[in-house]
This record gives C-alpha cells, sequence and structure tokens, in this order.
C-alpha cells in the first residue's frame, strides 16, 4: 500500500457555526468533523473511512479556549490537550484533568490533538481499525470475542456482541468531576453529563457517543462542585509514550480530615464507555482513608467483571488502581 | 488547492490535492526532503516539524492546516555559515547512527531549547518522548541535547540568532 496517501476529500474550512451547520446538512453522512485530526487520519490512511467532505473546525474560534464561569470552568471543544495540560486554569483548580491530557500520546500529538476529538475518538479495536466488517462495521462477527480473537485489550464489562473498550485518557476524569457536554446542532443545543454521553453496544453499536451526524459537541463544562479536591489518576499501558491505556484511573475525592466525605471514582479500557465506580464510592464514602478501606475498595472494584481470553490480568490491574487511588491520592 | 506558507524563513506556495500531509506537501512539492516518513501514524516522530513554535507530526496533519503558518523543518537549521548548535553536539559525540531518527529527534530537542535550553535531562526525556530511535538508545542524543543547551543558554550565543 502507497504510504502518506489519503483518498480524496473535500476540504471545507468555515470560520463560524453556522457556515458549519450548513456544510454538515449538505453532505449528511458523507460529511466528516475534523478536530486536530489524530484519529481521523489514521481512518481515511486505511482507506477505512473515505468521507466526501472534511469540514475543519479549527476555524471557529468560538469553539477554542479555557473560560472561568460563575459555575466552574468551561473549555471549548477544540482546545488542544497541551494547552490543557498547561493552563492555569485547569492545573490550579482541576489538576486530575491535567494530568490526564499529559498521559495522552505524545507531545506532537497533544499539540494539535483537541479534548473534543479525545472524547469522540473511535473503539481502537485492531480488528476493526483493519477495517474488517465486524458488527461495530455493520457486519455480523465479532473477531474478537472468539476462541482465537486476540482480545488482551478488550473490555471486562458490558459486552454486547462488540467487546472494544473506550481508549480516553480524559473520559473517566470528565466522568469524575461530573462535567457535562454541550452540543450544538443548526436548531438548538443540548446538554448531557458527560457519564451519558457515552454509550456502548447495547444503545449503538457503530457509534460511542450520543453525537448525531449534524451535531457538534461546542465545549465541556466542569462545575466547580470537585474545585482543588483530592485527586488521583494514573494510567497503566504498555508504553509509557503513544500507548493507549490498558486501565486508567481517575478520582476525586473530597476528604474531612481523614474521612473521606465524598467521591467520584471512574476508569477507562474495561468497558465500551468509562465506567463510573458507583460500588467503589459506596463502599468508601464516610470511611476513614486508611489501608483497610483501600483494601476493601479494591476487593469491591472489579465486581461483576467478565473477561474474555486473554485479558484476565485487567482484573487485578483495576483492584490496584482502585486501591492506590484510595489510599495514595 | 493552492496552499502558501513560509518554511523556513521563506514565503512558499504550491498546489496540491486538499488530502495532501504537510509531510508530502515539504518532501513532495518543495522538495524538502529532510522530515522523514516512518510509521505514518504518529508513533515515530521522524517526521517532527516545528509550526508556529510547536512540534508536529507532519505525517499527522494537513498542509493546509499550515497555511499562512510559520514552519521550520530541518533544513532551516543549517546553512553556508554552519550548523545549529544542536547538530553540533550531536556530530561531535555521535549521537546518532542510521541517523533516520535525527530530523525529528533534533526539531523537538530544537523546539525544547528555544523555549528552556537549561531543560533538565528530565524535561528533555520528556520532550523527546515522541521520537524514536532504533540504533543508539538514547544516552548520546540526550547528552548532545544538554550540551547545547549549555551554548544556546551562554552569553556568547547570539539571542538574535537566525536558526
Ligand atoms: C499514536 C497515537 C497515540 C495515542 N495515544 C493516546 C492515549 O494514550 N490516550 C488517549 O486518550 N488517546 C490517545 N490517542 C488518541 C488521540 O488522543 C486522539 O485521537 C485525539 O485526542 C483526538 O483528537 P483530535 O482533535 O485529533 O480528533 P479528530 O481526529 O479530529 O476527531 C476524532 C473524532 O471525533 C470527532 N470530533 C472531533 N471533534 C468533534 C467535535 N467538536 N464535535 C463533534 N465531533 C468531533 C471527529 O469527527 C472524529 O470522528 C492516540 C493517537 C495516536 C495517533
Ligand atoms: S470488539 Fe467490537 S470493534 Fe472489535 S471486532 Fe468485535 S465488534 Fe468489531
Ligand atoms: S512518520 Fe509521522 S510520526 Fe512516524
Ligand atoms: S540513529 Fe537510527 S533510528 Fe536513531
Amino acid at each position: 500500500m502507497s504510504r502518506d496517501m489519503m483518498p480524496h476529500f473535500e476540504l471545507i474550512q468555515p470560520s463560524d457555526m453556522d457556515n458549519a451547520f450548513e456544510v454538515l446538512e449538505r453532505y449528511g453522512e458523507g460529511a466528516w468533523k475534523l478536530a486536530g485530526g489524530q484519529d481521523s487520519y489514521d481512518w481515511f490512511k486505511d482507506r477505512v473511512k473515505r468521507p466526501q467532505a472534511v469540514v475543519d473546525l479549527n476555524g471557529i474560534e468560538e469553539l477554542k479556549g479555557i473560560r472561568e464561569t460563575p459555575e466552574g470552568v468551561e473549555i471549548g471543544a477544540l482546545t488542544t490537550l497541551a494547552e490543557i495540560a498547561e493552563s492555569d486554569l485547569i492545573t490550579g483548580s482541576f489538576s486530575l484533568l491535567a494530568q490526564a491530557a499529559s498521559r495522552v500520546a505524545s507531545p506532537q500529538i497533544r499539540n494539535v490533538g483537541t479534548i473534543g476529538g479525545n472524547v469522540c475518538q473511535d473503539a481502537r479495536c485492531w480488528y476493526y481499525r483493519a477495517g474488517m466488517d465486524c458488527y461495530r462495521a455493520g457486519g455480523n462477527t465479532c473477531y474478537a470475542d472468539t476462541p482465537e480473537g486476540m482480545n488482551r485489550e478488550h473490555c471486562i464489562y458490558g459486552a454486547d456482541r462488540c467487546v472494544a473498550v473506550s481508549p480516553s485518557d480524559t473520559a473517566p476524569v470528565l466522568v469524575a468531576l461530573d462535567a457535562s457536554m454541550v452540543i450544538r446542532n443548526s436548531a438548538r443545543e443540548r446538554i448531557v453529563a458527560a457519564q451519558d454521553f457515552f454509550i456502548g453496544p447495547d444503545v449503538n453499536i457503530e457509534r460511542m457517543t450520543v453525537l448525531e451526524p449534524g451535531e457538534i459537541l461546542t465545549a465541556i463544562r466542569i462545575p466547580s462542585t470537585w474545585a482543588g479536591s483530592t485527586f488521583y489518576f494514573e494510567k497503566v499501558a504498555d508504553r509509557n509514550v503513544w500507548d493507549f491505556p490498558l486501565v486508567n484511573i481517575a478520582a476525586a475525592i473530597k476528604m474531612s480530615g481523614n474521612t473521606i466525605e465524598d467521591i467520584r471514582i471512574a476508569c477507562a479500557g474495561v468497558e465500551c464507555v468509562p465506567r463510573r465506580l458507583t460500588v467503589v464510592e459506596d463502599v468508601v464514602r464516610g470511611s476513614s482513608r486508611d489501608e483497610e478501606t483501600a483494601d476493601l475498595a479494591a476487593s469491591s472494584a472489579a465486581r461483576g467483571a467478565i473477561p474474555l481470553n486473554f485479558n484476565h490480568f485487567k482484573i487485578p490491574l483495576l483492584e490496584n488502581l482502585v486501591r492506590r487511588a484510595i489510599r495514595d491520592s | 488547492m493552492l496552499v502558501e506558507l513560509t518554511v523556513n524563513g521563506e514565503w512558499k506556495s504550491a498546489d496540491c490535492p486538499p488530502e495532501t500531509t504537510l509531510l508530502k506537501f515539504l518532501r513532495e512539492h518543495l522538495m524538502l526532503t529532510g522530515a522523514k516518513l516512518g510509521c505514518d501514524v504518529g508513533d515515530c516522530g521522524t517526521c517532527t516539524v516545528i509550526v508556529d513554535g510547536e512540534s508536529y507530526n507532519s505525517c499527522l496533519m494537513l498542509a493546509a492546516r499550515a497555511a499562512g503558518r510559520d514552519v521550520t523543518t530541518i533544513e532551516g537549521l543549517a546553512d553556508s555559515q554552519g550548523v545549529h548548535p544542536i547538530q553540533e553536539a550531536f556530530e561531535e559525540l555521535g549521537s546518532l547512527q542510521c541517523g533516520f531518527c535525527g530530523p525529528g529527534m533534533i526539531m523537538s530537542a530544537k523546539n525544547l531549547l528555544d523555549k528552556n535550553p537549561t531543560a533538565s535531562r528530565h524535561e528533555i526525556k520528556d520532550a523527546l518522548s515522541g521520537n524514536l530511535c532504533r540504533c543508539t538508545g538514547y544516552t548520546k542524543i540526550i547528552e548532545a541535547i544538554e550540551g547545547a543547551g549549555r551554548v544556546m543558554s551562554s552569553d556568547k550565543y547570539p539571542q538574535s540568532n537566525t536558526f
């Protein structure tokens, strides 16, 4: 295959939202929204996705930047991961997000990859990315969930024909911080809680978020509820740089003395959506932060997990990450 | 489409299909073959160039997105008068073996040292974390960048350096 080549597409670079919506409507399913392109170009180069028109959102100024609001912080969807990792507003109040953003991919990719693209990115299942006609691609089989299927990186929860996982480092953080996603189409704006933004194969096997083709994620709002809390982020990957999480963990904890007053904790890499660990939250809320609570939390973390052939390791991995989040945060 | 941009201080333009990457644009339209095509997917960093003061993998950027901007490639670091302190240090220490990773490594290093010439070893490793070398083991690359940083932060180094 020739390399560094993409099939032809029309490139449209709108400078405002109305223009963008108009183009999205005109091309319908043939349009592809482009942010940093760090997920998109891979699809195009492999010729698996062949959009008719690529709509570059980078020229729309209102989609960029980090703003303080009376309710907390609003991050434009087109803000790069590097900007988020370095922002004073974010490192000051929501260092959890800065930490996760700084662990995504590599410096070069963080300089162009956006937070919107990071949460909207597609599944990284290698069969699917290679263009195989699996369930997620509209076919009628799953190549990962067979006796020989290579499913080391796949899910331990929520399998429903597809066993792919949420690959994002920032998504569980947004769930932990109780963020909301601002979504617009030409007619209206709707706000969706981060937790409900991501959808599993039981809801729609061909999409990972609630976004409809004509919709644009415009911003992410983080309420001040968890600002300045005790945070814990850790990512375990085969390689430290440019590697997706096998499992990552994001926790926001409100301490009162040595007591865990309240907590939100979520992880990626175990389910098709970022998984909020409500059982862990219930177990530790009101307890003192010590080894015993951490052990209890760990033993409840992977309850109900159903591993595939090659990913049993994700159970102790998840348990240990939860133990550390409680003990070492 | 016509893409116009500044490359190594010179205004350039060329006609290319909209799906052309910046890497392809540089190599095949402007005949600047310093930036290399390695992995094609953002893993190796051998295609690294600097656009408006930030490093990017040019294999994962459309040429159209660099339009009107200021691009620096490895070709912009040396002229008939001499080479950049990073290149000098690489040469002195024998930092490279096959050399394929060199253009990307040096651009990532330049991007770091331009902002922070006194970067620590840890900061250097971080800045190079998106650049792979399959030959050397990185030790001499890192030592060279430390050395170049010392040159670039000394009083004698012209602050108005055009490189
Ligand atoms: C080598 C490599 C390593 C990586 N490692 C990691 C990692 O460790 N952790 C991690 O989390 N990610 C990783 N990634 C993924 C990368 O972080 C994401 O692909 C990137 O953040 C996507 O952002 P983007 O702006 O480039 O997205 P794009 O490619 O532009 O978009 C991605 C998808 O989202 C849609 N989209 C983007 N913005 C919007 C919007 N505002 N509204 C509606 N739809 C939108 C696009 O249509 C597209 O389908 C890696 C990628 C590469 C290439
Ligand atoms: S896990 Fe999902 S994406 Fe992967 S082969 Fe199975 S159906 Fe396709
Ligand atoms: S060729 Fe661009 S990152 Fe490898
Ligand atoms: S010297 Fe050969 S890849 Fe670095």
